[in-house]
């Protein structure tokens, strides 16, 4: 993953931190990103991708390994001078200026003259579609209003690497959608690198070019969107991007990109190995909901699982169908909403399959 | 919800709706005005929150506020002049002090009557103490008059006494001036040993013997009010005697023909070949300085029911015959103790800010086990004495104190010249600050802990250096922390009392302490409550300009 070349803009190397001297935070993270690229750390709370975040901006410092921003070592270089734009969870927006006066702010201290810094102020207000609020304090802005203006504060002075802590945490839902394409937009009109952290994967989805998965301290997978969704490396991946069935059981047979696993129940499934790598290794399948077929018609050799429905739920767009499957109840099933879709009542008990490259053989753990 | 109401009774939605059709006011529910029933409901609220806070209003109200206002009320009272001396304060309106002449004939003779009546219910002596303020000498005066007034009295009673022995019955004047029913149930009540009803002044006796009826009526009063006793049976005053002279000589008799008419027409006829004294003559033999033009110059200055002289004397200033004016600049003390009492306030003000500050901010950014530990051992001094601390200050920086005996140790500085760190501004600045230092700490740490670090991350993220990002992010958002402490200290070193009191010796005490003074010692209470009064107004003005400058909801105590 860390390809280690001269274009790194961006790059962790053998990074480690700990607070107390017992435990470490982050264990041995390595990672670059080239200039432009937008990377979001994903994970759980405590897995490290905040303080990673504090680290690059020089808030917190690596108790080891070396942070680099073009190739230049930054583990000594005070906070103000790493010219890093940032965007905190609450905006931190300072309450006793105006709007105008939080942008110009950042150009004051790099001692620009007042005709620029105007000029520039309202050019990253006019960015932000804020142009008519630079007289205003924070308070009397809306949540998203001052998350425009965070932004906007984050990107006044140019910085090339702007760094952003779950700026949409405080939003509501429908303004976060929004401000999610907002901020993509701007990143990629300007051409900035982006460190991004969140914990909603939707917004890391939709917003990245490439998703590093935290958890206890590592990164479990960083690949761009689609790879993370459909091929996850570990079922720590699999269990926290997007919706996931899972099913126990042993690797009965193991070939070249192809196995059979035993589940715990007795029946017998096709899956893709992915981290495992011999016969009878404990092994966790894991299978889209969307990817499960109702009594499939597929070839002589694939295997197909006899199920139960518990409960059939209408979602509009989709329906979610909870089955009982190899003596598990929380299997769920999604289908599209189609004029031919059929529509399960609980009791019913049906055959289901998928292909086997969408079944992938993970660790147990 | 339509449904659960629909069945429930009228729909509101649907009276609200008629309501709002309808021109004039909206209604409520069941007809009434919405207003009314809306300021009737609001009304219970507010007599329960009345009642809730009543205890505490009482109370306050009872022990503090009408306390505080009647001393209030003291600095400009006055009213013990007119109300001991009456007669002669009325008469003093004509007499002009610019004159240079000693007041006339009239001016005596009230003095007389109310000397007596003074001396008599021994009041004489308060306020000869109550002028002595204004001019030294007064109060002697006062007690050396009460003592020798009776000698003017003593000339016209002996003559009427010498005329006949019947004036020196009590008797006898209760006939003459009192109501012969009264007169008659009286005599028959003191002699079986009952009690003797209240006297009763003859009618139209106030015409004939004007003074006489009025100096009686008083010592009838008296007599019976203070000692228990009856006009019937205890002869009159000397000064009932003056004043039946004064009637005699003046008025005419011969159409009386009550009882006593024979004795009155006797001494009609006899009086005018009365031994006589002025009343001018007689107070100037029992002390010359009833002669002084100043002494009643100051009396009359005094005279009036109100008086500025408290508030002129409290800013160093007193009363002249030519309007007020400043004392001689060695007789100045309250200017020289106001600015010293603000300037050593504002020092301790800004010394509590300096201390203060770095101490509240590490409060506010410790982890919160080492911060209590930290907030604990700033409010240690609040469980100890305020004597007790003030005195440690004594024993650590007294010329053998701890520091000064360290410092010789150290051969900072030399035996003989021990350094001077007490009984003077120094000393109280030290004690004080330390003193008053938890009530900055308190409301700056409760400010600050909510202001998030992640402006100061901000800042330093935006390129700010570490000042500056202190200086133009943390600072000012501080700032309401650093009004709400100064107010506190301020306002408390202001009227500080104790400490100056014991460190401060005679350079560093403070306003409060002459107040003290006037209260406990000298007894100026009207000085003392002029003194407190511009305290007071002194501060309310600086809460004012505050207000004007920082804004008193800039002030926040979290």
């Amino acid at each position: 993953m860390a390809d280690g070349s001269n274009e790194a803009f961006v790059a962790f190397e053998r990074v480690q931190k700990s607070y107390d001297g017992e435990n470490l935070v982050v264990k041995d993270l390595n990672l670059s990103l080239p200039k432009g690229e937008f990377l979001t750390m994903l994970g759980p709370s405590g897995s490290g991708k905040t303080t990673c975040l504090m680290m690059l901006a020089g808030f917190e410092t690596a108790t080891h390994g070396e942070i680099k921003i073009g190739g230049v070592s930054i583990n000594h270089i005070p906070p103000h001078k790493r010219g890093i734009g940032m965007v905190f969870q609450n905006y931190a927006l300072f309450p006793h200026m105006t709007v105008a006066e939080n942008l110009s702010f950042p150009l004051e201290v790099r001692k620009m003259g007042k005709s620029e810094r105007e000029k520039k102020v309202k050019r990253a207000l006019d960015m932000v579609q804020m142009g008519a609020f630079g007289g205003r304090r924070p308070a009397q802005l809306s949540g998203g209003q001052q998350q425009r203006i965070a932004l906007a504060r984050a990107l006044v002075f140019e910085a090339e690497l702007v760094l952003m802590d779950e700026p949409l945490g405080a939003l509501d839902k429908q303004l976060r959608e929004h401000m999610q394409f907002e901020i993509k937009r701007i990143a990629d009109d300007l051409g900035i690198t982006v460190v991004y952290v969140t914990h909603d994967q939707t917004e890391a989805l939709t917003m990245s070019d490439r998703v590093a998965v935290f958890d206890d301290g590592r990164i479990q997978q960083l690949a761009p969107p689609d790879e993370l969704y459909e091929a996850p490396q570990n079922s720590f991946v699999a269990q926290f991007i997007g919706e996931n069935n899972t099913l126990e059981g042993t690797v009965e047979t193991i070939g070249s990109g192809r196995c059979t696993v035993k589940l715990d129940q007795g029946a017998v499934i096709d899956a893709v190995p992915v981290n495992v790598s011999q016969k009878g290794e404990r092994t966790r399948v894991s299978i889209r909901p969307e990817r499960v077929e109702f009594n499939p018609q597929m070839g002589p050799d694939a295997h197909t699982l006899e199920a139960e429905v518990q409960e059939f739920v209408y979602m509009g767009d989709v329906f979610r169908t909870r089955l009982k499957v190899a003596g598990k109840e929380d299997f769920v099933v999604k289908t599209r909403n189609r004029a031919d879709q059929v529509r399960l009542s609980p009791g019913e008990k049906i055959t289901i399959g998928w292909l086997p490259e969408d079944c992938r053989a993970l660790d147990a753990t | 919800m339509t449904d659960a109401t629909a069945g429930a009774g009228p729909n509101p939605q649907d009276a609200a709706a008629k309501a709002a059709e309808k021109p004039g006011p909206m209604l409520a529910a069941d007809g009434t005005p919405l207003k009314k029933s809306l300021s009737r409901a609001l009304r219970r609220q507010k007599l329960r929150a009345l009642m809730l806070i009543a205890p505490l209003l009482i109370f306050v109200l009872v022990t503090f506020v009408a306390p505080i206002a009647d001393m209030l009320f003291r600095s400009v009272e006055n009213q013990i002049v007119s109300d001991t001396l009456p007669r002669t304060t009325a008469a003093l309106d004509d007499w002009n002090a610019d004159s240079g002449e000693l007041p006339g004939e009239a001016v005596y003779e009230g003095l007389y009557y109310d000397m007596v009546i003074a001396e008599e219910r021994k009041l004489h002596t308060r306020l000869g103490s109550r002028l002595n303020y204004e001019q030294t000498g007064l109060s002697s005066l006062f007690r050396q008059t009460g003592r020798g007034v009776d000698d003017i009295g003593e000339v016209y009673f002996d003559q009427f006494d010498d005329l006949n022995p019947a004036w020196d019955e009590a008797v006898t004047w209760a006939e003459l001036m009192g109501e012969p029913n009264w007169v008659a149930e009286a005599k028959a009540r003191a002699g079986n040993d009952e009690s003797i009803p209240g006297f009763e002044m003859k009618d139209g006796i106030e015409d004939l013997l004007p003074r006489t009826a009025e100096m009686y009526g008083i010592f009838a009063e008296f007599t019976e009010t203070e000692d228990e006793d009856s006009p019937i049976e205890e002869e009159p005053w000397e000064m009932v005697h003056v004043a039946l002279y004064q009637d005699l000589v003046s008025q005419d008799v011969s159409g009386y023909d009550g009882a006593q008419a024979d004795l009155l027409n006797e001494a009609k006829a006899a009086v005018g070949d009365f031994e006589t004294i002025g009343f001018k003559d007689g107070f100037l033999e029992i002390e010359d300085d009833w002669g002084n033009h100043d002494i009643w110059a100051t009396i009359k200055t005094y005279s009036p029911n109100y008086t500025n002289g408290y508030f002129l004397a409290a800013v160093d200033m007193e009363k002249t015959p030519d309007g007020p004016a400043l004392r001689d600049e060695n007789e100045r003390i309250y200017g020289i103790l106001f600015q010293r009492t603000m300037f050593m306030s504002l020092m301790i003000t800004f010394s509590c800010i300096l201390l203060g500050y770095p101490v509240a901010w590490l409060l506010a950014n410790l982890p919160s086990r080492s911060a209590n530990l930290l907030l604990i051992l700033v409010l240690l001094p609040f469980w100890t004495s305020l004597l007790v601390r003030t005195s440690a200050w004594k024993v650590m920086l007294q010329q053998q104190g701890v520091i000064n005996d360290v410092l010789v140790w150290l051969g900072l500085v030399a035996d003989d010249a021990r350094l001077v760190m007490i009984n003077n501004q120094f000393g109280t600045i030290v004690a004080m600050t330390h003193i008053l230092l938890p009530f900055m700490i308190l409301p700056l740490y409760s400010v600050m802990q909510t202001i998030p670090p992640s402006y100061l991350r901000a800042a330093k993220s935006l390129g700010a250096t570490n000042w500056t990002a202190f200086w133009r992010v943390y600072f000012p958002q501080s700032v309401p922390g650093i009004g709400a402490g100064s107010i506190l200290v301020f306002i408390l070193a202001i009227g500080y009392y104790i400490t100056p009191e014991i460190v401060g010796g005679t350079t560093g005490t403070f306003i409060s302490n002459r107040i003290a003074y006037h209260i406990s010692s000298s007894l100026n209470w009207g000085l003392a409550a002029a003194l407190g009064t511009i305290l007071l107004a002194v501060v309310m003005a600086l809460y004012w300009c505050y207000d004007k400058i920082v804004g008193i909801d800039n002030v926040k105590l979290g």
